[in-house]
């Protein structure tokens, strides 16, 4: 694999995935030192807002400490480079959502379908490209269809206004060979000036190998968070992919020891639990399942007495997608009852 | 019988049919005129051939003929752009519009909830809010007339085969349209509401999820009582309608999980969603029929003659 002066785009998750894994309890002064650290170290871009983006306080995801509107405003006036994103699925979060966080200071919006349902991100798409925001469109758990079809449903989103596409493996289900074939499916069937960018999750430990074989394939934007810190067993940890990819000579523009140092001394004292793929967070990569589900399965586990690995696997076997945070419990109280 | 009301369709789609296919059976409306704008359309074939009279060219076609035919309820599934215009056409003519699209223009009706308050204003459009609307309004209803919600918020989950174009184009409208709903009709003092929609093959059935924060500790016992009698209610026109788990109290917190099953009409049974909004408009119909033939509401007078 040649990447050698490759350009990497790396947008950070830590603040927004990263609320996945804190239960969505980062707190203003946390988001501000971590935000301003990771600018300084030079990365680009920052994603802020609850884990499931904008709209996303509610009974069913969690209520964050603090509103997005907070979180914005706390951060953006703090930044010298980097530039902000937010994360919009329709469902959840609305044009006037967006409206509120363009009225913050964001700079751009990623709208987030599950990637058969493009169709729903046609007026966020629209309404942002006609009010200056830049747009990213972002097809999450792309493990559940064919290249062929991820393409289409991209194609989609380019029509809208999107000027990056993702492939998202929201479940961190992917290997590498998948992630370069639907890469390239999405590279030959969008525009040149469309982006590509890639998110993974490690719950198989493939995060990194997997943000590799996406930037051979042509991706330009890839995700990750500091220490990892995101759903399930965490992001591609971003200290980690700069280092991998300075050696490859790649450029990322991005200070590898200042990164680090985010890592290690302001991330690491946050975390409630550690990061790892452990047996629940390997499930939901084996399973195929959303990775925000991991903290409801093990509180469902806890409450019900159902085994979190037996909830996920029947979650995957079913076809849950992404936001139906609600059929955990459901599907933890139909167990516990047909065992009693 | 002579107590039927009659009644029109426009908007010959799957909604305007699976409703004509329910319309059928009713004893209370009997459907005279299916209404539509393209002459190619396999709806308007369909209902010539279920015995319906069917006009091609729009409202304006048979606003002639409802005074003759005697029409007096009309079922708008047509979309919201047009909707205000057929209303104001046929409320002239003292026909009741009942509005399936999300133009809102008349109060929301959820049948178990707040229909009677509709029927004794003589109220002469209302609107069905949204599937997830009807789905769930009922049982965040069932929960504040035992104890004040503070907030509520549902998760309506669909199969992707039964989301049409037009919700997709306009999601943030389902949204806001079922929240404002949750309000108004369900009483709480705040809504949510968020919709997912899931791919799955075989496409699977409608699930809708409550969850009402109180303002005081649930009574658990009289909560549950009001939740089940409330689904007997819903059940009494949506067979399918079913509580699959709970009411669960935790804390302040009480989480119903329902799901709904489609008839099977015209709508594939995975389609609870649209089967909800059909059948709960039909059943608003009835009512109103109900109510004019024990003569607890009158039907508004019309000029003998129209003109147009």
């Amino acid at each position: 694999m040649d990447l050698r002066n490759r350009y990497v785009v790396l947008h950070d998750m830590s603040l927004r995935d990263g609320m996945h894994a804190k239960g969505h309890q980062i707190s203003l002064d946390e988001a501000v030192k971590v935000a301003t650290g990771l600018d300084e170290a030079g990365v680009p871009l920052i994603e802020l807002t609850h884990g499931d983006g904008l709209g996303g306080n509610s009974v069913n995801y969690g209520f964050a400490a603090h509103s997005d509107e907070d979180y914005l405003n706390a951060v953006i006036p703090k930044l010298k480079n980097a530039k902000t994103s937010v994360l919009l699925i329709p469902g959840i979060g609305t044009v006037d959502d967006l409206k509120r966080a363009r009225d913050c200071g964001a700079d751009m919006v990623r709208v987030a379908t599950h990637c058969t349902e493009a169709d729903v991100s046609e007026q966020h798409l629209n309404w942002a490209r006609e009010n200056g925001l830049e747009t990213v469109g972002f097809l999450m758990m792309s493990h559940m269809i064919s290249k062929e079809k991820l393409a289409e449903q991209a194609k989609l989103m380019e029509s809208y206004g999107a000027q990056c596409v993702y492939c998202t493996d929201s479940a961190g289900y992917m290997l590498p060979d998948e992630v370069t074939s639907k890469i390239k499916s999405l590279r030959d069937a969008l525009k040149p000036e469309t982006d590509i960018g890639f998110h993974g999750h490690n719950n198989m430990s493939m995060a990194v190998a997997n943000s590799l074989a996406a930037i051979e394939a042509g991706a330009l934007r890839i995700d990750g968070s500091v220490a990892g810190l995101g759903a399930g067993a965490g992001n591609t940890a971003l200290e980690v992919l700069v280092a991998v990819l300075n050696r490859m000579k790649a450029h990322t523009g991005i200070d590898l020891y200042q990164i680090m140092d985010v890592a290690e001394d302001l991330i690491v004292p946050l975390l409630d639990q550690p990061i790892r793929v452990d047996r629940n967070s390997l499930t939901l990569g084996y399973a195929g399942v959303y990775s925000s589900f991991l903290l409801f399965a093990k509180r469902a586990e806890e409450k019900y007495g159902v085994s979190a690995r037996d909830l996920l696997v029947e979650l995957g076997k079913r076809g849950t997608v992404g936001g139906q945070e609600d059929m955990i419990e459901d599907l933890a109280l139909t167990m516990s009852l047909n065992r009693n | 019988m002579t107590q039927k009301l009659k009644a029109i369709i426009i908007g010959p789609g799957n909604i305007g049919t699976d409703l004509l296919m329910k319309m059928q059976r009713s004893n209370w409306i009997e459907p005279v005129w299916m209404v539509g704008i393209d002459p190619t359309s396999e709806g308007l074939k369909r209902a010539q051939e279920m015995g319906i009279k069917t006009c091609d060219s729009g409202v304006d076609g048979i606003l002639d003929a409802v005074i003759e035919d005697d029409i007096r309820i009309a079922f708008d599934a047509t979309s919201a752009y047009v909707h205000a215009e057929n209303s104001r056409k046929l409320n002239e003519l003292g026909v009741i519009m009942i509005d399936l699209t999300p133009a809102a223009i008349g109060p929301f009706c959820v049948p178990p909830v707040n229909l009677k308050e509709h029927t004794k204003k003589l109220e002469m459009n209302v609107n069905m809010v949204t599937c997830g609307g009807q789905a769930t309004i009922p049982m965040v209803a069932a929960v504040s007339q035992v104890q004040s919600v503070n907030y509520s918020e549902i998760v309506a989950t669909v199969s992707s085969k039964s989301v049409g174009p037009g919700t997709r184009k306009n999601i943030d409208e389902f949204t806001r349209t079922t929240a404002r709903a949750i309000e108004q009709v369900g009483g709480a003092e705040k809504g949510k509401a968020l919709i997912i929609i899931n791919p799955a093959e075989p496409p699977m059935l409608m699930r809708d999820t409550v969850h009402c924060l109180l303002d005081s500790e649930p009574n658990e016992a009289l909560i549950r009582a009001s939740v089940e009698k409330m689904v007997e209610k819903v059940q009494q026109y949506v067979p399918g309608y079913r509580l699959v788990n709970g009411p669960v109290f935790d804390g302040k917190r009480v989480s119903i999980f329902l799901e709904v099953e489609g008839l099977g009409d015209f709508l594939p049974k995975y389609a609870g969603n649209l089967d909800i909004m059909t059948a709960a408009a039909l059943r608003t119909a009835e009512i109103f029929a109900e109510e004019v033939a024990n003569n607890e509401i009158k039907l508004p007078e019309r000029a003998a003659n129209h003109i147009s």
